[in-house]
């Protein structure tokens, strides 16, 4: 595998390198030679620049003669065992893939026994068992806090983790799919179809939903929008949907945030929220793992 | 007496002023991020303060601005002094000067606003990048007029090193820089993909190859022997270690993208002739040490001559460092981590600036006829400096190779032992240390110009005129 057009290019690389490090060799090779004389001064070359400029010609330095030259041998060396010299795949036959093929099967070989132990096991069992809690909590630390946070306590657009609060169900199978395949959450834009002041109704229902005080009438007016609009995927009790990820609006949980202007910006210009796939890249034993892990963070207490 | 018999310091002296001042400008803005890295709310929610926009100002501003401004300066005096002849064309010569200046201004402006090409030291965006281009055609035209023009038959060494320099930053500029404009602000790079990524390495490793190296290599190759009144150690020394420099150096750049989507063969050669790179680098600094061979008591008295010689000191460690560090087993290690940062301030601060600000403190006085206000403030700079250097150094030294440890990390179980935010934390100490070597160093520059203003303020700028070259021996 190599990525040049044709032949010509192979050896536009070849020839200027050759050349050049035979190059360093010769100029090397013609201006050494001499001993330092420890009595004497080196001759000056004659020439005087700016009034009292001048340059010795002392000999070149043994001990950089020898590293110059030691490092011209290990390049060709180099360049004989590894790919270099144009389309030339070297003695060796590495590539970064391959290396790359190497470190993971050797680390597959060494480690999947480990996760494989767990990944028959059923999902509630493994997240009563310490080992795998350890591993799983080791595996969330590198993949997971970055959005759920180290506490794993979530952010604003990011769900919490550690309570009973679900977008697409807190079953261990559900969070395994979640995990595994990722999620796609959508919320559309409301400004265009129910325009603003259908948009501030609409909000302030939802709000009052949790408890919020609020206009009767503007809150009335919301209701009746919620229910055309609205409850197909929140429901009518407004309680979420597990199979949409949308959300339960009736518990003061808020994932954008509740105050009135998150909300309205929430219901006017839509959400997209993405949990990205790990089953591809993870695979499924440690992925196996980490639903685990994320199940048992909201069943202790 | 006629102009033409008389030296043009009056480019000179500007360039020579303008590189303290952006010195510190440049500086001041490193400290300020170094202090976010720390402390993240040093940015106060502006967005022109965040750390995004102000790291390509602060490099900017130290390596163009400061560093630019050094060797215009420098490359100006030297090449009529060496050459016993006035600049060519005097109004290019000064076109130059308020050139460069507006593409520095333009560059103070518009990357705080976040106009930028997106491209590691190539951040301006292409009307910047026309005008750095014609600056710097203009800068060719009269350095080389000038050694055209020269009265010795011999070029002296620091002129093969300028020219290089004016030359190679001639074609990378322009190759790097080719985009396609969308807007008087915004425009998309040429290439695409991991040849895009390859000319922008191509382009930054020569940076540091010809503008941070070979420029200051000429500058060394004047100031060191004139300081310390001693002749150039070896001519064949030079000679092998010019050459050897221009055509390794080139190669250089893929060792900024191992393990990447570059093809093998490419990072291969990379390594190899970063390696091969190492002897011809430290032909330089031996070059510059042994000059002093006979005159080494003079360290002891002069703090130019030691700001010099650390300069060098400097020079030599970090160019056994950077081929260390492209080998790919220690890049595997090295890379993304702090020890780059590292790696990059022994080169920028201990040599480019040191050898730039002993330059300066030899040049100025010369320029106004005085003789510098108080060495003793030269001595403290000169303090200040070294352990501001070793301080920044040793800090992201600890901090990148336990970075890189940390990442690699792993369990018995095969899972990373520490999160991201782990290695984050660990960090933080070591910014505030590396923060602290910034500031010393920064604080140095201040009594620069403290003493420089002391040395030059009143004093009439000197006409010198053009001496008769001396006869041969």
């Amino acid at each position: 595998m190599h990525d040049f057009v044709s032949e010509f290019w192979s050896w536009y690389i070849i020839i200027p390198t050759v050349l050049g490090i035979i190059g360093c060799f010769v100029l090397l090779v013609k201006l050494s030679g001499g001993r330092i004389d420890p009595d004497k001064e080196a001759e000056s070359m004659g020439h005087i620049w700016d009034e009292d400029l001048e340059e010795l010609n002392n000999p070149l330095p043994m001990w950089w003669l020898y590293m110059f030259h030691f490092t011209i041998i290990f390049g060709v060396i180099y360049l004989v065992l590894y790919p270099g010299l144009g389309t030339y795949e070297g003695v060796l036959g590495w590539t970064q893939t391959s290396q790359y093929q190497d470190e993971i099967d050797t680390a597959a070989e060494k480690y999947d026994p480990i996760f494989d132990k767990f990944a028959e096991q059923d999902l509630v069992a493994v997240s009563e068992d310490p080992e795998a809690n350890t591993i799983g909590k080791r595996l969330y630390a590198t993949y997971c806090t970055q959005c759920h946070g180290s506490d794993a306590r979530g952010a604003r657009g990011y769900p919490n983790l550690t309570d009973d609060d679900w977008l697409w169900g807190g079953k261990p199978e559900d969070i395994k799919k979640s995990v595994m395949d990722g999620r796609i959450g959508t919320m559309p834009a409301w400004q265009e179809v129910i325009g603003t002041e259908g948009v501030f109704n609409v909000s302030e229902y939802v709000r009052s939903l949790s408890g919020q005080e609020g206009n009767r009438v503007v809150i009335s007016k919301g209701k009746e929008l919620f229910a055309t609009n609205c409850a197909v995927c929140h429901g009518a009790d407004a309680k979420g949907n597990y199979m949409f990820g949308a959300p339960n609006l009736t518990d003061n949980k808020w994932l954008y945030g509740g105050s009135q202007k998150r909300v309205v910006e929430s219901v006017s210009k839509g959400r997209s929220g993405q949990m990205p796939p790990h089953g591809e890249f993870l695979g499924e034993a440690k992925v196996h793992l980490l639903a685990a892990y994320v199940y048992s963070l909201s069943q202790e207490k | 007496m006629p102009e033409e018999q008389t030296y043009n310091y009056k480019v000179v002296r500007q360039f020579a002023i303008m590189t303290i001042v952006w010195g510190i400008v440049g500086m001041s803005v490193g400290v300020l991020i170094a202090a976010q890295l720390a402390w993240p709310a040093l940015n106060f929610d502006i967005p022109w303060l965040t750390f995004g926009r102000l790291r390509p100002l602060h490099t900017n501003a130290v390596i163009f601005a400061f560093g630019g401004s050094a060797l215009f300066a420098t490359s100006y005096y030297v090449v009529q002094r060496t050459s016993h002849a006035r600049l060519y064309c005097g109004k290019l010569a000064a076109f130059t000067f308020w050139g460069w200046q507006a593409v520095i201004v333009s560059a103070a402006i518009t990357l705080p606003m976040g106009i930028t090409q997106s491209k590691e030291y190539a951040e301006l965006e292409w009307p910047i990048d026309i005008l750095i281009a014609v600056v710097w055609v203009s800068y060719a035209i009269v350095f080389f007029g000038t050694i055209m023009k020269r009265k010795i038959k011999h070029i002296y060494v620091a002129n093969w090193f300028y020219g290089s320099f004016i030359l190679t930053i001639a074609v990378l500029h322009i190759v790097n820089s080719a985009v396609i404009p969308v807007s008087f602000t915004k425009s998309y790079s040429a290439y695409a993909g991991v040849q895009d990524a390859m000319i922008q390495w191509w382009y930054g490793h020569n940076a540091v190859g010809f503008f941070l190296t070979t420029g200051f290599l000429g500058m060394m190759y004047y100031f060191v022997p004139k300081q310390a009144n001693r002749p150039v150690y070896s001519y064949r020394l030079s000679v092998v270690h010019f050459w050897a420099i221009i055509f390794t150096y080139v190669w250089a750049g893929p060792h900024h993208l191992h393990y990447t989507a570059l093809p093998d063969w490419t990072q291969s050669l990379g390594m190899v002739m970063s390696l091969i790179l190492l002897a011809p680098s430290w032909g330089g600094m031996i070059n510059g040490i042994m000059t002093l061979s006979g005159a080494w008591d003079k360290l002891r008295t002069d703090p130019i001559l030691r700001f010099l010689i650390v300069a060098i000191s400097f020079y030599g460690m970090s160019t056994f460092e950077g081929p260390m560090m492209a080998i790919k087993t220690v890049n595997a290690l090295s890379h993304y981590t702090d020890w780059t940062i590292g790696h990059v301030h022994s080169g920028a601060l201990g040599w480019v600036a040191m050898i730039s600000i002993g330059s300066m403190y030899y040049l100025i006085p010369r320029l106004f006829g005085r003789e510098i206000y108080s060495v003793k403030l030269i001595e403290i700079h000169f303090w200040a400096s070294t352990i501001g250097v070793v301080l920044y150094v040793v800090s992201m030294w600890v901090s990148g190779i336990m970075q890189g440890l940390m990442w690699r990390a792993v369990n018995d179980d095969g899972t990373l032992t520490y999160s991201f935010i782990e290695s984050v934390q660990a960090m933080h100490p070591f910014y505030v240390i590396r923060m602290m070597g910034g500031a010393l160093f920064l604080m140095g520059m201040f009594i620069m110009a403290y003493n420089i203003w002391k040395t030059v303020a009143g004093a009439k700028p000197v006409t010198a005129t053009i001496p008769l070259p001396a006869a041969a021996h």
